[in-house]
């Protein structure tokens, strides 16, 4: 049951450490990297507070152990936002149209609505609903948070089409 | 929650998987995507002191056609079947069952080989795989079986599976051309295993059933293959006589457990009215 050597790539930067198979994704984010962004909620795989982006799809990082990222290629909440702290399109759109009560969530939904605009760049209102339905919030009631990600669809298009 | 610790193998082929998990005998568990086992592991259900990884094995991932059988490679996600221009084209029920499953975080890592395995009544694919008449080949030390998918399932969570074999791929017989098909699954919420779910698939010529096979998720210690419920749709216009003997013959076969989906007779009359409205929805697609 000795540590292994783990290596992956998390928002950009090469990280390396010793750890345990059987710690968890969410952990070793959290606690080895301090990357407390993305949450624990249910820790059984149900509420989605977790989802982080790997190998450029959402996962849910308390429902994988590190010894499986090994090598991986991770984005975390932390990693959305420009390095000089500009906020992505989906955060500003999420605090625009009050995409978010508690928070707790909210680094989840921002995580997998990242990767969902970019597996459907314009998703209807049904298709948004169905693509956050691993992630769950228990103030908003959803609406504003589908209207959110509804707005950062439209921005992200707006700013596609002024740069071509 | 914290599962117990184990020691880690990632293997980079199929024969040195079957090696080691013949080497390490019960303590190992082998691992694909974990969205089944991972959770068990969380609650000290499934306590493994190895796990082979089979992340790493080409051998057992991919999506192909052959002489009228799909093959699917066991590590192949849900999201891959979903994502399948040749499974939607060949045998689209596979798509619209895999939808119905958990949410995208987890069929982006949950593999249709784990699911098929693991022998939980829950899954939605055994069913499925029974409906399709669709085979396993099970791979071990003196090389592979195929075990059809209706012999495979013996009581929760036990299989025809030996110690030391790995599921490895999937086979299923390609459905005619035209034909009809529909999964009707019934659950509380998005994530949750079903209430009671149905697979029907079925051939059509000039208005009259030519063929029909069903199969039930989640009313059982297995799924159930329903033969005597396909069996009276054969020869019908699909009437309300017809189908309502597969119904019967259906919820004849079912005997779910009590649980928080409900009693024992509410989900018994789930599964006939999941398999009404997959026979209804399966006839209007045939062609």
């Amino acid at each position: 049951m000795s540590k292994m050597h783990v290596k992956m790539t998390v928002n950009g930067k090469p990280q390396e450490a010793l750890a345990e198979p059987r710690t968890l994704l969410i952990h070793f984010l959290r606690e080895e990297l301090n990357l407390t962004g993305p949450h624990i909620g249910c820790d059984t795989g149900h509420c989605g507070a977790c989802t982080v982006d790997l190998n450029g799809k959402s996962v849910k990082s308390c429902t994988m152990f590190v010894a499986q990222a090994n090598g991986a290629d991770v984005t975390t909440i932390e990693g959305i936002a420009a390095p000089d702290g500009t906020l992505h399109a989906i955060q500003d759109a999420f605090r625009e149209h009050h995409g978010l009560q508690c928070g707790f969530c909210t680094p989840g939904m921002i995580t997998r609505a990242y990767r969902l605009l970019q597996e459907n760049p314009s998703p209807s209102e049904e298709e948004i609903r169905v693509g956050i339905s691993g992630n769950l919030c228990r103030c908003t009631g959803y609406q504003n948070i589908v209207k959110s990600i509804s707005a950062a669809a439209e921005t992200m298009a707006a700013s596609r089409e002024a740069a071509e | 929650m914290i599962p117990g610790a184990f020691d880690y193998h990632r293997p980079a082929s199929l024969g040195e998987a079957i090696t080691l998990a013949n080497e390490l005998g019960d303590d190992a568990r082998v691992l694909a995507g974990g969205h089944s086992l991972i959770p068990m592991m969380k609650l000290r259900m499934a306590v493994p002191e190895h796990l082979i990884d089979l992340a790493d094995i080409d051998d057992l991932k991919g999506i192909d056609e052959r002489d009228g059988t799909l093959q699917i490679g066991a590590m192949t996600s849900q999201a891959e079947i979903i994502g399948s221009g040749l499974l939607a084209e060949r045998c689209p029920i596979l798509r619209e069952t895999a939808e119905q499953i958990a949410d995208p975080q987890i069929r982006n890592v949950g593999t249709i080989g784990g699911n098929v395995a693991n022998g939980d009544p829950g899954n939605d694919m055994p069913a499925l795989m029974q409906a399709l008449n669709a085979s396993y080949a099970l791979t071990g030390a003196g090389g592979t079986r195929e075990v059809p998918a209706r012999n495979f399932y013996e009581a929760a969570y036990f299989t025809a599976l030996e110690p030391g074999e790995v599921l490895s791929a999937i086979h299923i017989p390609i459905p005619p051309a035209g034909h009809g098909y529909a999964y009707e699954k019934q659950k509380r919420k998005v994530g949750d295993y079903a209430t009671a779910a149905a697979a029907v698939l079925l051939t059509m010529e000039g208005g009259v059933c030519t063929s029909a096979s069903i199969a039930l998720t989640n009313v059982g210690d297995t799924p159930l293959f329903a033969e005597a419920a396909g069996a009276a749709l054969v020869g019908s216009a699909f009437d309300e006589g017809a189908v309502g003997a597969a119904v019967s013959a259906a919820e004849a076969i079912a005997s779910p457990a009590e649980d928080g989906r409900g009693p024992v007779d509410f989900r018994t009359r789930v599964a006939g009215v999941m398999v009404r409205r997959a026979i209804g929805r399966a006839a209007s697609r045939a062609r």
